[in-house]
């Protein structure tokens, strides 16, 4: 008791109490990620699709790290204002974003300088393919038939429609047209807001030829306004197993489709990247996430790191091959 | 009868009600914000609809929405800024009507004639979803070119200035909607290398900006007006019954205008407003009260923004195209909660549909009630100092720019256009006709360059097709009326001189 002093006592208290926090400063940078609620960036505005997959991933993902994943929707420019917010979020694991297809194709158009190798690339969430739809009482009763109308109508006769002027459905009906051995401007092509009012020009008359994914076509087959000759893929769709694969009809066919995933900012720390992909899986196989994006009518596709890292290479490349041909490709 | 029983069932469940009540009440506070459209109430429930059941889901959409664009009327009524661009149309109207001491009289018209539109709204959808819904599938690019060009005349009618100004306001509004690559050629314009400007100008901060902030520069430099006279607020559905009775014929036309424009996809309850504010003006016995602060257009426009609100759902729910921006969010839900549009929804799903419909009637009775408290809460702005309120109106206008994006440069386009604005309206040019360019710009451009791509630049196609033979000749007599009338007193007059 003779040696215990109350100075003693503070400066002893003071050690211990530095030491442990200096040894929390250490656990919280290495072990304890995430220590702090998560930000994931989505390039597109709230209420669309790319909005709700995000929101599913995050809602479930916040489950697997225990710590708030809050999605903030960074619009404007098309999607250049989000995907540059991503890319240039410090590499500290706080803040990921939700990559879309249009990062494969903005740079070819001049519109940024970011390319899918801005990121550091953690999982691939989604895939859907192209279908081709065409009126319900058209004379096509196969893509065969409609290949073959194609190439006999003279140029520009044939009028397709489902996305902008140089948009992902655009790209894929070119390189299908590149493919015939037709030039790429043999159909022509109708801009349009989105793949819905297509469709609905379609119904009303007005073009001939849909490309666009199967859950956006869905409503007017179902209408019995619209019949899908063929998915641009090398399997069918389970949810729609009626409608072949371009494959199973005219042989081998590599085709752009639309795809989204998760990464980081580059020079994302590895460990960091470890425990984000590891999460990430297990959203992926969550009951929830399959659920929503079956409920949806979304494919889902997974692939991780490095993996997803040369899909997104792949999809860059076929877009810029696509972009050039039709003249949309700037550098 | 055994699904409408079920239907009821379905609604009544405790957790809808609550649904329906809290997203009503969120939608009331919502949309009176500037800044914070109808379209954002209703994308920011969307996460929150994860956690519902499909039907309060959905529920909590249409009550959230039908009270946005209610309530959008209230601040533009009070403080002259409308809170939703489908309020912008008789803004002006709603304020003179306050200065001239007849807020409640304005508010009450907004309120009742809302609810009433959205109730005939809802029954357009139980009788004649399937007819609409054909209607909307035979126009194609053609007929909405006509549309949105009939659209951009309104500008002339609505504006009390001069024609020529209101014509050069569209027409900057035009030049607006040019910039960005959302045109059909996916062509970036005037978009200087900022990439903020790519996506193009919005309207929402386009429409704070010349309506909020523009408002606020002008308290600035002005003298504090003379109060207006201390008084009770008076009943708000008083006088209702009376104008009902008076303009039951413009409530019906507002009502079958808003029902079709609503029904066709891309249209919704913006250009409803519009067109409605117009006609009534057009084919009003007393048009040139208008301005002043008379409630008949204010009867006409509001029972057509509501009714839109309704008949908009109808291509959604068989086709899956929204019919506007809020029911192309509403589909995502839909699909989400596995009611997946089509026809399979109305044959073998009919008691949610039936639910559906059961929600819009109650979500527009609702509304009476409910809006009849905000009326009464948000009236204490016109007691408030002047120095307190514009203050937090500029607050409110950057959260709301923001909120739409998370993008600041949007507030940077609140400033720019606020600045914009308030130069304008000091020398005699609408704001409101330039933001109807913006609004109407996108679509007149898109429908006449993809129709003449399908037409391989032939114009026939836009007199040939029936629908669109009728849209064209309406829209050219619109045109050329005033010259025709101008010709008529000139023949007439002349030789009366002649023989002077």
């Amino acid at each position: 008791m003779t040696s215990f002093t109350r100075r003693g006592f503070i400066a002893s208290a003071s050690t211990v109490f530095a030491g442990s926090l200096v040894g929390l400063k250490a656990s919280f940078a290495q072990s304890t990620y995430p220590s702090r609620p998560i930000t994931l960036i989505c390039p597109w505005g709230a209420g669309g699709g790319t909005d709700a997959t995000a929101r599913i991933i995050a809602q479930v993902l916040e489950q697997k790290l225990g710590q708030p994943v809050n999605v903030v929707n960074r619009t404007g420019g098309n999607g250049v204002v989000g995907h540059t917010a991503i890319s240039t979020a410090p590499p500290d694991g706080y803040t990921i974003g939700l990559l879309t297809v249009e990062i494969a194709m903005m740079h070819w158009q001049g519109m940024t300088e970011l390319t899918p190798r801005s990121y550091t690339p953690l999982s691939l969430m989604n895939v859907d393919a192209p279908a081709i739809q065409v009126k319900a009482d058209s004379p096509y009763k196969n893509i065969k038939e409609l290949a073959d109308a194609i190439k006999a109508a003279p140029p520009g006769k044939l009028k397709a429609s489902g996305t902008g002027q140089g948009g992902i459905w655009h790209l894929a009906l070119v390189g299908w047209l590149q493919s015939l051995g037709l030039p790429p401007n043999h159909v022509a092509w109708v801009p349009s807001n989105g793949a819905a009012p297509g469709m609905q020009d379609l119904a009303a008359g007005g073009i001939d030829i849909v490309p666009c994914s199967l859950p956006e076509a869905r409503p007017m087959i179902d209408a019995g306004r619209a019949k899908s000759l063929a998915i641009l893929a090398s399997e069918r769709n389970p949810q729609f197993p009626n409608v072949p694969t371009l494959d199973e009809q005219m042989g081998p066919h590599k085709s752009v489709g639309v795809w989204r995933g998760i990464a980081g900012p580059k020079g994302l720390p590895a460990d960091i990247q470890d425990k984000l992909t590891a999460a990430l899986k297990e959203v992926y196989a969550s009951k929830e996430y399959t659920d929503f994006m079956s409920g949806r009518g979304f494919g889902i596709k997974w692939a991780e790191r490095a993996e997803f890292g040369q899909f997104m290479d792949e999809s860059d490349r076929q877009m810029g091959e696509a972009m050039k041909a039709a003249g949309l490709a700037k550098t | 009868m055994n699904e409408l029983i079920e239907a009821f069932r379905l609604v009544l469940a405790p957790d809808v009600l609550i649904a329906i009540l809290l997203s009503s009440i969120y939608g009331l506070v919502i949309g009176s914000l500037p800044g914070l459209s109808a379209t954002m109430a209703t994308a920011l429930l969307v996460p929150v609809t994860f956690y519902l059941s499909p039907i309060a889901a959905v529920a909590s959409i249409i009550a959230a929405s039908a009270m946005a664009i209610f309530s959008g009327d209230i601040p533009g009524c009070l403080l002259r800024i409308p809170g939703t661009p489908a309020s912008a149309a008789y803004t002006d109207e709603a304020y003179a009507m306050t200065r001239k001491g007849q807020a409640e009289v304005a508010l009450g018209a907004g309120l009742w004639f809302s609810a009433l539109g959205g109730i005939a709204g809802t029954i357009s959808l139980i009788v004649m979803a399937p007819i609409l819904a054909e209607l909307a599938l035979n126009f194609s690019t053609f007929e909405y070119f006509w549309l949105a060009f009939l659209g951009l005349m309104c500008a002339t009618l609505v504006a009390r200035s001069s024609p020529v100004k209101a014509i050069a306001s569209m027409l900057l509004g035009l030049l607006v909607a040019c910039i960005g690559m959302e045109n059909p050629g996916g062509v970036p314009r005037f978009t200087f290398g900022v990439p903020e400007l790519l996506g193009g100008v919005e309207a929402i901060p386009v429409l704070v900006g010349v309506f909020a902030v523009s408002e606020v520069i002008r308290a600035l430099v002005s003298p504090e007006p003379p109060p207006l006279p201390r008084r009770k607020f008076g009943s708000i559905l008083a006088g209702q019954l009376a104008l009902t009775r008076k303009y039951w014929r413009q409530m019906t036309r507002g009502n079958i205008v808003g029902i079709i424009i609503g029904v066709l996809p891309g249209a919704g309850a913006d250009m409803a407003a519009w067109v409605s504010y117009a006609m009534s003006k057009r084919f009003s016995k007393e048009p040139e009260k208008f301005g002043t602060g008379h409630p008949e257009g204010l009867v006409e426009a509001g029972a057509s923004n509501n009714a839109s609100l309704a008949s908009g759902w109808v291509p959604s729910l068989l086709f899956g195209i929204p019919g506007d921006t809020i029911t192309a969010i509403a589909i995502g839900v839909l699909y989400m909660k596995g009611l997946n549009p089509g026809p399979t929804l109305f044959t073998e799903r009919a008691s949610s549909m039936y639910a559906l419909y059961i929600i819009f009637i109650l979500a527009n009775i609702l509304m009476i009630p409910l809006g009849i408290v905000m009326i009464r809460v948000a009236s204490t702005v016109l007691r408030a100092p002047r120095a307190t309120v514009l203050p937090v109106i500029l607050v409110c206008c950057a959260v709301g720019a923001f909120a739409t994006g998370n993008n600041l440069f949007a507030i940077v386009l609140v400033a720019i256009f606020g600045a914009i604005g308030y130069v304008m309206e000091n020398n005699g040019y609408p704001v409101a006709a330039m933001v109807l360019g913006i609004v109407m710009g996108t679509m007149v451009e898109q429908s006449f360059v993809t129709s003449l791509i399908k037409s391989d630049g032939s114009l026939l196609p836009f007199f040939e097709r029936p629908v669109s033979a009728i849209l064209a000749a309406m829209t050219i007599s619109a045109l050329l009326w005033p010259v025709f009338i101008w010709l008529w007193k000139r023949i007439r007059h002349r030789p009366q001189e002649q023989a002077l």
